[in-house]
């Protein structure tokens, strides 16, 4: 007598065990012709296999975790720079870019996204190159040069006719940028633009050129280059330079396969729960490159710890282990003497909770097996 | 049995004057310490009732010897009250918060019950307050009156180091405790202090404790000069400029005086608290050195905190030189018989192990196994020597503690620093042996990361039965060889093990019956397979079949050697190199064991059969692979010369034209650049496109020398064997040795340092050719040239400062996660929890499972569970 298919699925839906397990058996079984007996036997060494991998309570997961991200560290190159995927874009790696993970860095130092498109601009090289445009700021040294006169006191830009066709933005426009930004009149005659400052001073007058290199006339601020590259069937573009919120919204990218390697501005547009998989992506990304396997729940662990306030901190003195509870596990830390007057001052209490303070008492700690408060009854 | 003591929380606080003087035992007066006979001077600083640490001494307070008195505080009145260094912050705080007036913090009292709220559930939630307390003073800052008398109130300077000036006049320490006395309770605990354990006058101190001579111990030199410790000069300072300040002011000395007086004491006992306060200038000693004070004793690695507090010394541990011995088994320590002779593991006697224990005791602690200490019922500790062994031996009586010499089979702690992971200390059973050194398998280097050029290792010797248990069924290496980073064997094959079954299990090697008897003599094993063959009459074995007797009956297995050469199409079983591995029922039927079978950090059979069987087969198995492998090599023989690294002639030629064609195109790569004719790459100025374009010229030169010399360097070679079989080295150094070492580098681009314009003075300046950069086209065996040479070491060089740097960095990454994670445990209701009780995970994973046993919960593991309920049943 073999089981219909649906009472298999029943069966295993109600079982107590992890998801992937579950899928498994469902794949496995799907299209089996299989008994009762059959199938019971499976689910029973199934079941009795996911116990045996189930962590033993009181294990120390956070010292695994942290040993198991540390010791790969010693066998991390140093090489800050390397050109992951594109060849014209640097992406720091290796060692340093997991203590910038790990430090939860403002701005990682060599931010980058994957811009992926949405469908009707993926596949069309140059409605990708548009967005590509679009989304790289443009700056005047992109459109012409920037020359200054110093009889007339004034700065004279030249436009190049192909740079402005290529970038969809026409002299008009730039004026008027120009205007908009600097408050001073522009004086267009064609590609021509010539633009004096406030006083004919030769100091106002090279700031001025300073000033209008640096503005970005169009495209998103903060994003110094954008690549396009085919991968599979689809263009992809990667920036040089980061600024998720802006990228969103742009027209023709597709929202859901976007990323940033800037963790904190994951955090600051998406919620913290994305930066947390951003710090779980990112840190599995650089060890994998290094060709190091590292177990997910370790890298989850120490995500988890950096956001579990709600906030992202860093693994250090100035988040996770500078907030600590025990004024004694903060002290042995960094800081040794702040630590103690502000305690005495505020009347803490150390409650000899963790691994640390015990250790500096001269007591088991409350960790694996010194967590069983079991005695002997006579 | 007594429930162990436990201390249950710590609070911290300030001390008041009041209860200064109450603890302490002498108030000093006299900045002498000793007088000419040398004995300490009464009301001095090292007034005897302050603590003893001369020998043979008593304590005048307590009694106690040296060594059982803790020492006891004393004290010093201050003429005047000074500020303590380490709250000068605070104290400006505090000042600028309350009024000049009325000493009242100036808030309205809606917005301090707001902030005390806010203040009391950030101290039930355990987060730290400092925010909201800052929020506090800089809110009463802001009212320029004071809400509650009304009076005006005066911008408060802070002058570096600890001057408050306002309005222009200096406010004295008193002015300052003044205002602080009058604070209510209330608003102390506003700002964030607790009145009880720390009220804000508190830290202007006006009593300065006298630390106890335990903590100060002088020294006596071999001159019989005694040298004080720093604190006790500094002490002395205080009580000098202490009792000159007291004397001027009762002579009545002008304010001009007493100011700068009280300005010294106030350095004093600033530097006698920190010696390093910026704008301070540091005490020193007479030698000029920096003194070294209580902040200093505090902080950093060596200070009492790391130092001395969180790393602990222990007894019974020893350390020498390791070296290997393949025939101890994994599980195996070899102890030299000096360290077992003075390390013991304490036995209580009972009537069963009386006579048991009675043998060691009568064997003194000079034959091993002795005994070197007994103890009595009463507690006191009889030395066992030579002489007095016999009666001890006989005295024994039940309830008496033997501490018995390490023997055979004792389960000991063996470590090696760095100890990065939990692998760094495991347990191993003792083997006592002759010579110096610690022994083990070197099998069980990968997890400790040892070598044997000279590495050192550390052996514990746990006291307790609780010990001893933990110990042996937590950290024995046979428990350990699954890493928990990623759920595969950490411990396996290397080198010569790895070489070893590879040369055994490679193609079809006859085996006559004498080498098979040689071979497997060591091993438990009472029926001979049946041989593969007759050669001539005479019956063979195959290396498979011998490889085949150590692995555990009923294994099934089939995967891709290390050396796949990854063909296009994989032919499985049928592989032409013998790399398709099939292993049935425990048979190795086809292909050749190498380091993807049993290597560390790869090794699937070991990996297999641990998490298949249980980890004593894993280790038996490990055992037997070992010395099998060895006996496997020795069968063989092997060596790698010199000669090793010959190439023929045309090879050599070969080389030779490929390297030279390579040097070519990069010139006429240049000259193209010169000429103008070089395309940019998409994204790079055309200097990048030039280097990126030689440096892949001679990327592809060295490559293809290389696989000329590879052609000639076969399976014979034994360098071949080792990098084929991935026990050592690797194709890339072989043919470097052999045929071309290739483009030496700094930071991924070709050597341009130097002169200007060029590397060396032997180019001409603007030199872009192979060789001005750093090329090396000659090989190791045949020789660099002195200017390849040159640059190799540039490239060498940069490689040693990578990783001195990079071992710092790492040092300290691996201290900032395990400090930030290491209280966190699971629960026993599978929640991840840290000290405070927050839940960091609701389910460790999110699945729960153990990453050292992932396996298990693997959707593999559950495929192969219906494969094989399905095939049982059918």
């Amino acid at each position: 007598m073999t089981l219909s298919k649906k009472e298999v699925q029943q069966q295993i839906d109600d079982l107590p065990l992890s998801d992937a397990i579950r899928d498994a058996l469902h794949s496995g079984l799907d299209g089996v012709e299989l008994r009762k007996e059959q199938l019971e036997e499976i689910i029973a060494q199934v079941q009795a296999d996911y116990e045996h991998s189930k962590v033993e309570p009181c294990e120390a997961v956070g010292v695994v975790a942290a040993q198991s991200i540390g010791e790969p560290g010693t066998q991390m190159t140093m090489r800050t720079f390397h050109y992951a995927g594109v060849a014209e874009i640097n992406v720091t790696l290796g060692l340093p870019r997991l203590i910038e993970i790990v430090d939860a860095r403002k701005v990682p130092s060599t931010p980058t996204m994957t811009i992926r498109l949405s469908p009707d601009y993926a596949h069309d090289r140059d409605l990708a190159r548009e967005v590509a445009w679009g989304i790289e700021s443009t700056s005047l040294l992109h459109l012409g040069s920037i020359a200054t006169d110093l009889a007339e006191m004034n700065v004279i830009i030249e436009l190049n006719e192909d740079a402005l066709n290529q970038r969809k933005i026409t002299a008009e426009e730039v004026a008027e940028k120009l205007r908009e930004e600097t408050g001073l009149a522009v004086d267009q005659k064609g590609n021509l633009l010539i633009m004096a400052p406030e006083e004919p001073s030769y100091r106002e007058l090279l700031q001025l050129v300073e000033k209008i290199k640096k503005l970005s006339l169009k495209g998103v601020d903060g994003i110094k280059r954008v690549v396009i590259r085919k991968e599979g069937d689809e263009y992809v573009l990667y920036t040089e330079g980061s600024a998720l919120k802006d990228v969103l919204l742009f027209e023709g990218v597709d929202p859901t396969r976007t990323k940033t390697n800037n963790i904190n501005e994951i955090g600051e547009v998406l919620g913290i729960e994305a930066a947390r998989n951003a710090i779980i992506n990112e840190a599995t990304d650089t060890l994998r490159e290094q060709g190091l396997s590292v177990d997910v729940r370790h890298i989850m662990l120490v995500a988890d710890i950096m956001t579990v306030d709600g906030e992202l901190k860093q693994i250090g003195r100035h988040g996770v282990s500078g907030e600590k509870a025990s004024v004694l596990a903060r002290a042995a830390f960094e800081v040794t003497v702040n630590h103690i007057l502000d305690a005495a001052v505020r009347g803490d209490i150390d409650d000899l909770r963790g691994v640390t303070e015990n250790v500096i008492v001269g007591q088991p700690i409350q960790l694996g097996t010194g967590d069983v408060h079991l005695i002997a009854k006579r | 049995m007594t429930v162990p003591k436990r201390i249950g929380k710590i609070r911290f606080g300030l001390i008041s004057p009041q209860e200064y003087r109450k603890m302490s035992v002498v108030k000093i007066i006299t900045a002498d310490t000793y007088d000419d006979d040398g004995f300490p001077i009464e009301m001095g600083l090292m007034d005897p009732r302050l603590g003893v640490i001369d020998p043979g001494l008593r304590c005048r307070t307590c009694g106690g010897r040296p060594g059982e008195c803790p020492g006891h505080f004393g004290h010093i009145d201050l003429i005047a009250p000074v500020i303590h260094v380490g709250f000068a912050k605070l104290i400006r705080k505090v000042l600028r918060g309350i009024c000049r007036d009325c000493s009242r913090l100036m808030l309205l009292d809606k917005e301090k019950k707001m902030f005390l709220e806010q203040i009391n559930t950030l101290v039930d939630l355990g987060q730290p307050t400092d925010d909201v307390v800052n929020k506090v003073f800089s809110e009463a800052r802001k009212h320029k009156v004071c809400p509650y008398c009304g009076g005006p109130q005066k911008e408060i300077k802070f002058e570096r180091p600890l001057a408050y000036v306002e309005d222009g006049h200096k406010l004295t320490p008193s002015d300052i405790r003044d205002r602080f006395e009058k604070i209510p309770d209330d608003d102390i605990m506003v700002m964030g202090m607790n009145p009880e354990t720390a009220r804000p006058e508190w830290i202007i101190l006006t009593v300065l404790p006298v630390p106890p001579v335990t903590m100060r111990p002088s020294i006596t030199l071999e001159s019989g000069q005694r040298s004080e410790d720093d604190l006790t000069h500094k002490l002395v300072d205080i009580i000098r400029i202490n009792q000159r300040f007291q004397e001027n002011r009762e002579a009545g000395a002008p304010q001009l005086i007493i100011e700068d007086l009280w300005e010294l004491l106030q350095y004093h006992v600033t530097t006698f608290l920190d010696n390093t306060v910026s704008g301070v200038p540091p005490a020193r000693h007479r030698s000029g050195r920096p003194l070294k004070t209580l902040s200093q004793r505090l902080k950093g690695k060596e200070g009492r905190f790391r130092g001395s507090l969180s790393g602990k010394r222990v007894n019974f541990s020893a350390r020498t030189v390791i070296s290997p011995d393949p025939n101890l088994s994994i599980n195996e320590v070899g102890v030299p018989m000096n360290v077992a002779m003075e390390l013991t593991v304490p036995v209580i006697v009972n009537s069963r192990n009386m006579e048991h224990l009675r043998k060691f005791v009568n064997r003194g602690p000079d034959k091993h196994p002795g005994a070197n200490y007994v103890t009595r019922v009463d507690g006191r500790r009889v030395k066992v020597t030579d002489k007095n062994c016999g009666e001890v031996g006989e005295q024994l009586e039940v309830g008496w503690k033997v501490d018995r010499q390490l023997t055979d089979g004792d389960v000991v702690l063996f470590n090696r620093q760095p100890s990065l992971h939990r692998m760094s200390i495991m347990a191993h059973r003792v083997k006592v042996m002759p010579y110096k050194t610690f022994r083990l398998n070197p099998a069980v280097c990968p997890p400790y990361n040892a070598d044997f050029d000279g590495d050192e290792m550390n052996l514990h010797v746990p006291q307790t039965e609780e010990a001893r248990a933990e110990a042996e069924i937590l950290m024995r290496v046979q428990e350990n060889i699954l890493s928990p980073r990623f759920g595969g064997p950490i411990i396996g094959g290397i080198h010569d093990y790895v070489t070893g079954s590879f040369l055994l299990t490679h193609g079809e090697r006859r085996i006559s019956r004498r080498s098979l008897m040689e071979v497997l003599k060591k091993f438990d094993i009472s029926d001979l397979p049946e041989p593969a063959g007759e050669e001539n009459g005479v019956p063979y074995w195959t290396g498979k079949q011998m490889f085949s007797q150590v692995l555990p009956k009923g294994l099934d297995l089939t995967f891709k050697a290390d050396f796949c050469m990854n063909c296009p199409e994989c032919k499985g079983e049928n592989c032409e190199n013998d790399a398709y591995v099939v292993i049935r029922d425990g048979q190795l039927l086809k292909g050749t064991i190498d380091a993807k079978a049993v290597g560390a950090f790869k090794g699937k059979i070991t990996d297999r059969v641990i998490k298949e069987y249980d980890p004593t087969t894993a280790s038996r198995f490990l055992d037997e692979m070992t010395r099998l492998a060895l006996r496997g090599i020795m069968l063989a023989g092997f060596s790698f010369g010199i000669d090793d690294e010959d190439i023929p002639k045309p090879a050599a030629d070969q080389i030779k034209d490929v390297t030279h064609t390579a040097t070519d195109n990069v010139q006429k790569l240049i000259e193209a650049y010169n000429a103008g004719e070089l395309e940019p790459l998409p994204g790079r100025t055309l200097d990048e496109t030039l280097e990126m374009r030689i440096m892949q010229t001679l990327g592809k030169a060295r490559d293809s020398a290389g696989s000329i010399a590879g052609r000639y360097l076969g399976l014979d070679n034994s360098g071949v064997v080792m990098a084929v079989s991935g026990a050592r080295g690797s194709m890339l150094n072989l043919s470097q040795m052999a045929a071309c070492v290739g483009q030496q580098s700094v930071r991924g681009e070709r050597i341009r340092r130097g002169y200007a314009g060029r590397t060396l003075p032997h180019f001409k300046r603007g030199d872009l050719g192979a060789e001005a950069h750093g090329f090396v086209e000659s090989s190791y065996k045949g020789g660099l040239s002195p200017i390849e040479f040159f640059f190799h070491a540039i490239g060498g060089r940069e490689g040693l400062v990578d990783t001195a740097i990079r071992t710092s960095q790492s040092g300290y990454l691996q201290r900032r996660l395990v400090n930030a994670l290491q209280d966190l445990e699971v629960n026993y209701d599978g929640t991840v929890r840290e000290t405070r009780g927050i839940i960091v995970q609701f389910k460790y994973g999110e699945d729960g499972v153990d990453a050292s046993r992932r396996d298990y919960a693997s959707p593999e593991h559950v495929h192969r569970i219906i494969q094989k309920v399905l095939k049982e049943e059918s």
